[in-house]
C-alpha cells in the first residue's frame, strides 16, 4: 500500500475531471450533467484526500514521496510529499473545491456552466500540486500554472470590469512570479556551483550558499509571496479580484490560492534559506503589521461587501506572516492553524456574501439593510462566519489569533501592541457590517427574499461547523503542524525563550 | 599552376546538395511544366525535396565522427569551408521542419478562394488593368517554391559555413530570395513592395558592413577561415584595432539579420507587409539559421577574444529586449506586435549567447549556453510558425485582418482558433507548462552562470512587460464583445488540411517541449561542442 502514488492520484484525478467537465460541456449550455460530473470528481477528489490524511503519520516528516527524474539537464524531478503542513493545505482545498461546487451551481448559468467548473477543477489539480511538490522547478511551475485557470475564471464569469480585473490580477501574479524565477534561476547556479544540479528540496536545504546569494534569493522568493499571499504594498491586486469575480472564485483564490503565499514563506524560505530568513524578520514583520492595521482599516472603509471582505483577507495574511517570521514554535503553528481557519472562515463569509448578493442584486453595503427580518437563518449564519473572522473565543480562529500574538509579544512587545489593535478593528468591520446590512426595519422591496435553501445549506454548514469544531478542539491541526514547524525552526537554528518566572528568594522579605 | 581536384564529402554534405537541386529543378519544372499543372508540381517536388533532406539529415547526425570522447562531434568538410558537425547538424534539422511548415503555408489554397497567398503577377504593377487580368485569370506564383528552396540553402549553409566567405555567400543566398518573397503579397501589395524595397536596401546595407568587416579580420589574422583566426586572436597581440573594428563590422551583419536593436527597424515593417506564410517561415528560418551564424562566429573563431565581445552582448541584449518589449505594448497590429515581439526573442536568445563559459567552468551535467540557445531557438521556430499560420486564418472581406480591432471576440465566434493562438502566445510569454518557459529558463540560468545578472534582471523586467502585451491580445479575444469601434470584425476561415497540419505540429511541439523537454535537451547535449 505505502508504494501507491497517492499524491499523483490525488493530482490527477481533477485533472481528469477538468477534461471530463470540459469535453462534455462542449454545446450542452446550461445542462446539469458536466456540472454533476465535475462535483463528482471533486468529491472524489476529496476521498483521495481523506484517504491520505488516515495514512499520515504526524510524527514522521515527509512522507508518501514520490521521485521521477523529469528533465535530467535541469535536475528537475517530479518529487511530492506530504508534511504535516502540507497536508493541512491539501485537506483545506480539497474541502472547499466540493463545497463552492455546491454553492456555485447556478452562478455560470448562461456563460457556459462547465467550463467553470472545468477551470476549477483545473485550479485545483494545480493546486493540490503546488502544496506536494518537494522540488523547486516543479512548484514553480504549478505556481505558475494556476494562474491561468484562475485568470479564466475572473475574467469570464465575473461582474461587469472583470477584464480589466483579471488582467491586474494576471500582471501582479506573473510579476511576481517572474521575480521567483530569477531566484529559481539562481538556485540552479547555487546548486551547480556546489556539485551537481538538482532542484530537490532535500538537496538544496543542504547547500552551504553564501550570504549574499541567499539573501538575494531569498529576497526574489519572498517578493513573489507577498504578491501572492498578499501583503501590504502588493496587495492592491486584491479587493478589485475579489469585487469582479464570483463569489466562489473569490474563495478558491482568497483560501486556496493565496495560501500558497504563506505556505511558500514556511517551506521554501524558512526552508532553503534560514539564515537570511532571520535577518529579514524585521522588516517582513513591519510589513505584516502594516497589513494588518491597514488592511483592517481599508475594509472599514468599504462600501462593497466582496471588497470589504477581500480586504479583511489582507489583515488576515498579516497575521498569518507575523507568526511565521515570529520564529517561535507557537507562532508558526498558530500561522499554520490561521491558513487553515481563514480558509473555512473567509469562504463562509464569502458564499454567504455572495447568497445576499444574489438575493439582493446588489453588493452595496449602503443598500442593503434589514436582511435578518426576511432571512434570518442566512443573517444568522453570516453573524457566526464574521464572529469566528474576528475572532471570538469559542470558534476557531481563536485559537490561531492568541498563538500568534503569543509569539508576537514574545518577539517584541510593540509587535504584539500593534497586532492586538488588528482585533479590535476586526470588531468594527465585521459588527459595522452586520449591523449596516442585516439589522434594521424590514424593507418592502424585500418582502419576496427567501431565506436559504436546502443547497445553499449543504454548502455552508459544513464550513460553520468546522468553526465551531476546531475552535473548540484544534488538537487534530496542531498535532499536524507542531513537528512540521519544530523541524523547520530547527532548521533556521532559533529555539523558544523560556519563560522566566521570578522565583521568590527565601528570606527575602 | 597545378590545379587539385577539391575533395568534397558527399556523405556528409547530401541533404544541403538535394536542397540546392531541387531548387535548380524546381526553376526546369517553371520552364517545362504546363501553366495549370505547375502549382501543383512545385509544391509536391519542394515538399518531397525539404523531407528527403531532413531524413537525410538525421542520417547525417547518426553518422558523425565523435572527437574527444563525444565532446564534439563531426567533420570539416569541403577543404575547410563547410563544417558538419553536431550543431550545424541539429540546426538543419529544425530549420528543414520549419521549412516543412512554410511550404506546405505557401501551398495553402483554400483560404484565398483557390489560389496562393502570392500575387498573380509580381510585375504588374498595383491597380493596373495587368493586374486585373492576371487577377481575372487566375495566375499565380510558383517560383515561390523554387525561391523558398534556395532561402532553404542558404540558411542551412549558414551556420555552417567554416570560414568567413562561404558565411557571407549564405548570407546573401538566404537572404536574396527572402527580398523578392517578401514583395510578392496577392493583397495590400504596396504595402508588401515597400517592405521588400526597405529589407533589401537594409539588407544589402548591413552585408556591406559584413564584407568590410570580414576584409578587416582577414587583415587581423591573415586567413579566412576561423580556426586560423582563433590561433591568431589567441597569439597575435598587434594589430588590435583592425581585429576590434572587424568584429563591430561582422556584428552588424548578423544582428542586422536577427533583428536586434538598433539594427531592428525593418523588423516590424518587413514581417507586417510580407506574406504571412512568408513571415512565418522567414520569421523562424532566418532567425535560426543567423543565431547559428552568431554562435559559431563568436564561439568558435572569436572565442578567445570572448572579453571583448560580451560586454557588447550584454548592451546590445538589454537594448533589443527593452525596444522588443516596449514597443511591443504600443501596436495594434498583431503581425507588427508578433515582429516586434520577435525582437524581444532575440534579446533573450542573445542572453543565451553571452552565457557562454569554459567547459572547465561548468559543473558536471550544468547547462551549456550553446544547447540553451539551440533549446530556445526549436521553441520560438514552433510558436511563431504556428502563430502566423493562425494569423492567415483570421480574415474578414478584405482578407487578412490583422488589425487588433477586428480580433475584438474571436474567441466567441472562433473559439479553438482562438484558443490556440492564445497558447502560442503563453508560450511566448513564457509561462510554464509551455515549451517557451523551458526555453527562457535555460537562456536565463546560462546568463546567470556566467555571472551575467545585469542582463538576466533586465530580462525579467522585459518579460513582465512582454507578458502584458501577450495578455492584452487574449483579453481582446475572449473578453471583449465585437469591435470597439463598431467596425467590421474577422472569423477564423476554415483552412485546408496543409494549414491545419501545420497548426497543430506547431501546438503539439509547443505542449510537448513545454511537459517533457528531456529528450530536445538530451539531443542538444548529443549534439556537443563546436568543431573548430
Amino acid at each position: 500500500m505505502t508504494d501507491f502514488p497517492w499524491l499523483t492520484v490525488l493530482i490527477v484525478v481533477p485533472l481528469v475531471g477538468a477534461l471530463v467537465t470540459a469535453v462534455l460541456g462542449r454545446g450542452r449550455g446550461d445542462d446539469a450533467l458536466p456540472k454533476q460530473v465535475a462535483l463528482g470528481f471533486a468529491v472524489l477528489t476529496a476521498v483521495v484526500g481523506i484517504l491520505i490524511a488516515t495514512q499520515f503519520d504526524t510524527g514522521a516528516g515527509m512522507q508518501l514521496e514520490e521521485t521521477h527524474t523529469w528533465i535530467e539537464a535541469f535536475g528537475v524531478h517530479y518529487a511530492v510529499g506530504v508534511d504535516g503542513l502540507g497536508l493541512l493545505m491539501i485537506l483545506l482545498t480539497v474541502g472547499l473545491v466540493p463545497v463552492v461546487f455546491v454553492a456555485s451551481w447556478h452562478e455560470a448559468d448562461g456563460r457556459s456552466p462547465a467550463a467553470f467548473f472545468a477551470w476549477a477543477l483545473a485550479l485545483e489539480a494545480f493546486a493540490l500540486c503546488v502544496f506536494a511538490a518537494t522540488d523547486v522547478f516543479l512548484f514553480y511551475v504549478v505556481f505558475e500554472a494556476t494562474l491561468i485557470p484562475a485568470y479564466f475564471m475572473i475574467g469570464g464569469f465575473g461582474r461587469e470590469g472583470r477584464a480589466y480585473a483579471a488582467l491586474k490580477f494576471l500582471m501582479f501574479q506573473l510579476g511576481g512570479g517572474l521575480v521567483l524565477l530569477a531566484a529559481v534561476i539562481g538556485l540552479y547556479v547555487v546548486s551547480a556551483d556546489a556539485g551537481t544540479p538538482s532542484y530537490l528540496l532535500s538537496d538544496l536545504s543542504q547547500i552551504d550558499m553564501s550570504t549574499t546569494w541567499e539573501r538575494w534569493l531569498f529576497v526574489g522568493f519572498m517578493v513573489a509571496f507577498i504578491v501572492k499571499a498578499p501583503l501590504f504594498p502588493l496587495h492592491t491586486w486584491l479587493a478589485d479580484t475579489t469585487e469582479k469575480a464570483t463569489p466562489g472564485t473569490s474563495v478558491l483564490l482568497v483560501c486556496v490560492l493565496d495560501k500558497i503565499g504563506t505556505f511558500g514563506m514556511l517551506r521554501f524560505c524558512l526552508g532553503i534559506f534560514p539564515g537570511a530568513s532571520e535577518w529579514a524578520t524585521p522588516v517582513v514583520v513591519t510589513l505584516a503589521l502594516i497589513s494588518i492595521v491597514y488592511g483592517a482599516f481599508l475594509a472599514i472603509g468599504q462600501d462593497d461587501i466582496l471588497r470589504l471582505i477581500g480586504l479583511t483577507s489582507l489583515s488576515h495574511f498579516g497575521f498569518i506572516t507575523l507568526g511565521i517570521f515570529a520564529l517561535t514554535t507557537q507562532g508558526g503553528s498558530g500561522s499554520i492553524l490561521y491558513m487553515v481557519n481563514h480558509g473555512v472562515g473567509t469562504a463562509a463569509l464569502f458564499l454567504l456574501a455572495g447568497y445576499l448578493i444574489r438575493r439582493k442584486g446588489t453588493s452595496l453595503i449602503s443598500e442593503i439593510t434589514g436582511v435578518e427580518n426576511r432571512a434570518p437563518v442566512l443573517a444568522g449564519l453570516f453573524l457566526v462566519a464574521g464572529l469566528a473572522t474576528l475572532g471570538l473565543p469559542g470558534l476557531s480562529q481563536f485559537v490561531s489569533e492568541i498563538l500568534v500574538m503569543i509569539a508576537a509579544f514574545d518577539y517584541h512587545w510593540w509587535v504584539g501592541a500593534v497586532s492586538v489593535t488588528g482585533i479590535v478593528l476586526a470588531a468594527v468591520y465585521v459588527l459595522w457590517l452586520y449591523q449596516r446590512t442585516m439589522t434594521g426595519p424590514p424593507v418592502p422591496a424585500d418582502a419576496g427574499m427567501k431565506d436559504l435553501s436546502r443547497r445553499e445549506l449543504v454548502a455552508v454548514v459544513p464550513l460553520i461547523a468546522a468553526l465551531v469544531v476546531f475552535g473548540f478542539w484544534p488538537m487534530p491541526l496542531l498535532d499536524a503542524a507542531n513537528p512540521t514547524v519544530e523541524t523547520l525552526l530547527e532548521h533556521v537554528g532559533v529555539t523558544d525563550d523560556q519563560p522566566t518566572v521570578p522565583v521568590a528568594e527565601e528570606g527575602a522579605h | 599552376m597545378d590545379f587539385t581536384k577539391p575533395t568534397i564529402e558527399y556523405a556528409d554534405i547530401w541533404p544541403l546538395l538535394v536542397v540546392f537541386g531541387v531548387a535548380c529543378l524546381g526553376v526546369v519544372v517553371e520552364a517545362f511544366v504546363a501553366r495549370e499543372r505547375r502549382f501543383v508540381v512545385q509544391a509536391a517536388l519542394a515538399g518531397l525535396g525539404l523531407a528527403v533532406a531532413l531524413g537525410g539529415t538525421i542520417w547525417v547526425a547518426g553518422n558523425l565522427h565523435e572527437h574527444a570522447g563525444g565532446a564534439a562531434r563531426g567533420a570539416v568538410d569541403v577543404e575547410g569551408t563547410v563544417v558538419v558537425d553536431g550543431p550545424a547538424v541539429f540546426l538543419w534539422g529544425i530549420i528543414l521542419v520549419f521549412a516543412l511548415g512554410g511550404v506546405l503555408l505557401f501551398a495553402e489554397r483554400r483560404l484565398e478562394g483557390g489560389v496562393s497567398a502570392f500575387a498573380g503577377q509580381a510585375a504588374a504593377l498595383p491597380g493596373t488593368e495587368a493586374e486585373r487580368q492576371a487577377s481575372t485569370r487566375g495566375l499565380e506564383h510558383t517560383e515561390v517554391f523554387p525561391l523558398l528552396m534556395f532561402a532553404v540553402g542558404g540558411m542551412m549553409l549558414f551556420p555552417a559555413a567554416n570560414d568567413l566567405l562561404t558565411m557571407f555567400v549564405a548570407l546573401e543566398v538566404l537572404s536574396l530570395p527572402l527580398y523578392l518573397l517578401c514583395g510578392l503579397a496577392r493583397r495590400r501589395r504596396l504595402l508588401s513592395q515597400e517592405a521588400a524595397l526597405k529589407y533589401f536596401l537594409l539588407g544589402a546595407f548591413s552585408s556591406g558592413f559584413f564584407l568590410y568587416g570580414v576584409a578587416l579580420v582577414y587583415g587581423f589574422a591573415g586567413s579566412m577561415e576561423f580556426a586560423d583566426i582563433h590561433e591568431a586572436v589567441r597569439n597575435d597581440l598587434e594589430n588590435q584595432t583592425l581585429l576590434l573594428i572587424g568584429i563591430g563590422m561582422l556584428s552588424v551583419g548578423l544582428l542586422f539579420k536577427v533583428g536586434a536593436a538598433p539594427f531592428h527597424s525593418w523588423t516590424p515593417d518587413v514581417y507586417q507587409g510580407a506574406p504571412t506564410p512568408v513571415t512565418a517561415f522567414m520569421a523562424a528560418g532566418t532567425k535560426i539559421a543567423a543565431f547559428g551564424a552568431i554562435l559559431r562566429l563568436f564561439y568558435v573563431a572569436l572565442g578567445a577574444e570572448r572579453w571583448t565581445w560580451q560586454p557588447m552582448l550584454w548592451v546590445v541584449a538589454i537594448l533589443t529586449m527593452i525596444v522588443g518589449a516596449v514597443l511591443a505594448v504600443v501596436q495594434t497590429d498583431m503581425k507588427r506586435m508578433l515582429a516586434y515581439s520577435s525582437v524581444a526573442h532575440t534579446g533573450f536568445l542573445l542572453t543565451g549567447v553571452l552565457g557562454v563559459q569554459q567547459v572547465s567552468e561548468l559543473a558536471d551535467g550544468e547547462l551549456t549556453s550553446l544547447q540553451a540557445v539551440l533549446f530556445y531557438l526549436t521553441t520560438y521556430g514552433f510558436a511563431m510558425v504556428g502563430a502566423f499560420a493562425v494569423v492567415t486564418l483570421v480574415r474578414d472581406s478584405g482578407g487578412e485582418a490583422s488589425a487588433f480591432s477586428r480580433w475584438a471576440g474571436l474567441g466567441r465566434r472562433s473559439p479553438l482558433v482562438a484558443a490556440l493562438f492564445a497558447f502560442f502566445l503563453l508560450s511566448m510569454a513564457g509561462i510554464p507548462l509551455t515549451a517557451g518557459f523551458v526555453g527562457k529558463w535555460a537562456v536565463f540560468t546560462v546568463a546567470l552562470s556566467a555571472g551575467a545578472w545585469p542582463v538576466v534582471v533586465a530580462a525579467i523586467a522585459c518579460s513582465i512587460i512582454a507578458v502584458f502585451f501577450y495578455v492584452r491580445v487574449i483579453v481582446l479575444m475572449f473578453f471583449i464583445d465585437g469591435s470597439p469601434d463598431g467596425g467590421e470584425v474577422a472569423v477564423a476561415t476554415r483552412p485546408s488540411v496543409l494549414t491545419s497540419a501545420t497548426i497543430a505540429v506547431g501546438v503539439a511541439a509547443t505542449l510537448v517541449l513545454g511537459i517533457v523537454p528531456g529528450p530536445v535537451l538530451t539531443l542538444t547535449e548529443h549534439a556537443g561542442q563546436f568543431l573548430r
